[in-house]
């Protein structure tokens, strides 16, 4: 790989060099390096692009990286990916999309993740998106998420878009089981005439089952942004869905929470906030010494952190 | 030293034009100068007007000698003028160590950063990575926006009301904490105050009402009439005890 890729696994994926552990780096539609353990396979699907991560019952402390990267012009890339998390098993997994384009063409990625949490299982699942390059073709990417978690499983999803995607359509659809949690955590900013729409539907289908949707955009420039957020209580339940957006310059935000009781005992909430910079924000760091436009970015990298 | 010279704001409502502030002359000295009067008077409009918050309608500020009338709130900020706003501002995503570091000018440490906290009474260690929103209670912002004016220890540092929204102890501590702070920074603190023990440790003494400088002096001069007579143009004073 060169510098350029290099850089772009860093920012995606904070690797520096090999990391510990299973990974599986995909470069320009291709396997660039493997490493599995004992308690993680890593297979190449037979049938359709992608691999299957397989994580052995109890499997305990173990991180996996699954980065990928483009950095040919014109390319389009479609993956499939499954993760089958054994029973019990506690792992954190590391994916994350970067694009460095530099020619004229749509360089695309369309990831598609399957997760299978098992019973008592816990994962937490980091995916940072960034897009750079100084050419004017389009840098988009397009990540399904479908989520199982099964009786008492917990799965958290900090998810960030970085910047540099021209265009994003984000779905996530998750379906919880008996006692099963889920938590994501959504972090995305726009800029320049880019759009992203996010789209979850959770299915709180299990006793106790229980999920919380925020998510924390910055708009700016002439960049668009779309927030759907469905949260469906079929059974004893408790959901949360909140959208806070922060819009600045000539940008548009729209945020469309929906939640839907099917039982007496679901209990839902959803907010949904969205606003300029408060003037007394920039005041209070401006009597602290910092411009105006200082105060602004220190405001907005504050908001998404 | 701050001098405001022939200083006048008035502000659009209602019923037409309000002068809030009517040709304010003031020098303001280093040690403790405290403002006080009744609500609605001018002072914290004065206190903007001091920080470039806001711009006055005519007259001028200088700052040891220089007018700084024309500069914005980021060039007196860097001349050296800090303020403690009466309500603290809340921010999601910044943390308290965040905003003392920004306040400091620099990246700070989390001993040094706790060492601004526990200054205003907080448990350092509990507060460092919260973030300034809503999760904190009025009273741990007040003391919080105290200790990022203690953080950048300039020659000119505003308190806006300070012992608002602060329970006894902390308001002991507080004292406390302008005694030290003068001592170190040997500049010009200027405190915006109802409070009888704050006026107790006043250098200087200023009284606005109805826009306009009543009184003006030292404590020993200003103090007894203040807290016995109403014939400097403002109400007598609330006691302490009363309003704690």
């Amino acid at each position: 790989m060169n510098n350029t890729e290099l850089e772009l696994l860093k920012i995606i994926a904070d690797m520096d060099g090999k990391p510990e552990g299973a990974f599986n780096i995909r470069a320009n539609g291709g396997l660039a390096d493997r490493q599995v353990t004992e308690n993680i396979d890593i297979k190449t699907k037979t049938d359709k692009p992608g691999i299957d991560i397989i994580i052995k019952p109890g499997t305990k402390n173990e991180k996996v990286h699954i980065p990928v990267i483009i950095s040919e012009t014109g390319l389009s890339d479609t993956v499939y990916n499954d993760f089958f998390v054994g029973d019990g098993a506690d792992v954190e997994i590391v994916a994350g999309c970067g694009i460095h384009n530099c020619g004229s063409e749509e360089s695309r990625h369309d990831g598609i993740h399957s997760f299978y949490v098992g019973k008592n299982a816990r994962v937490r699942y980091i995916e940072k998106h960034f897009g750079e390059g100084d050419g004017n073709g389009e840098r988009n990417m397009n990540p399904t998420t479908i989520v199982n978690i099964a009786e008492g499983g917990y799965m958290e999803m900090e998810t960030t878009q970085i910047r540099g995607i021209d265009s994003t359509n984000r779905v996530t659809l998750a379906k919880l089981d008996k006692s099963a949690t889920l938590i994501i955590k959504e972090k995305l900013m726009t800029h320049g005439c880019q759009h992203a729409q996010t789209d979850f539907t959770v299915d709180l289908d299990g006793e106790n089952s229980s999920a919380n949707v925020i998510s924390r955009s910055v708009a700016k420039d002439n960049s668009s942004q779309t927030f759907l957020s469905k949260i469906n209580g079929n059974n004893i339940c408790s959901g949360h869905t909140e959208c806070d957006a922060i819009i600045m310059d000539n940008a548009h935000v729209s945020a469309i929470p929906e939640i839907t009781a099917n039982h007496i005992d679901a209990s839902l909430i959803h907010e949904a906030a969205i606003g300029k910079i408060a003037g007394e924000q920039l005041i209070k760091l401006m009597t602290l010494g910092l411009s105006e436009s200082e105060a602004e970015e220190q405001i907005v990298n504050g908001f998404l952190k | 030293m701050l001098s405001l010279r022939n200083l006048s704001f008035s502000a659009e409502n209602e019923s037409g034009e309000k002068e809030i502030l009517k040709n304010i002359n003031l020098d303001i000295e280093d040690g403790f100068s405290v403002i006080t009067g009744p609500n609605g008077g001018g002072k914290s409009t004065l206190a903007k007007i001091i920080t470039g918050i806001i711009k006055p309608s005519s007259g001028s500020i200088l700052l040891d000698g220089e007018d700084i009338t024309g500069l914005s709130i980021t060039e007196r900020a860097k001349k050296g003028i800090s303020l403690a706003f009466q309500q603290p501002v809340r921010f999601k995503g910044i943390t308290v160590h965040d905003l003392i570091s920004l306040a400091a000018g620099k990246s700070i440490s989390v001993t040094e950063a706790c060492d601004y906290l526990s200054e205003v009474g907080l448990c350092a260690r509990d507060y460092i990575n919260r973030e300034v929103n809503a999760s904190l209670s009025g009273g741990e912002l007040k003391r919080i926006e105290i200790a990022t004016v203690l953080a950048r220890s300039t020659k000119v540092s505003v308190f806006d009301e300070p012992e608002a929204g602060i329970d006894l102890w902390s308001f002991n501590n507080l004292i406390k904490v302008f005694e030290k702070m003068h001592g170190k920074s040997g500049g010009s603190i200027i405190i915006i105050s109802h409070q009888e023990r704050i006026l107790n440790i006043a250098d200087k003494i200023i009284v606005i009402s109805d826009g306009s400088i009543k009184a003006t002096g030292k404590k020993q001069d200003i103090l007894p009439e203040l807290l016995g007579k109403t014939d400097i143009g403002c109400e007598k004073l609330t006691c302490e005890a009363e309003n704690q």
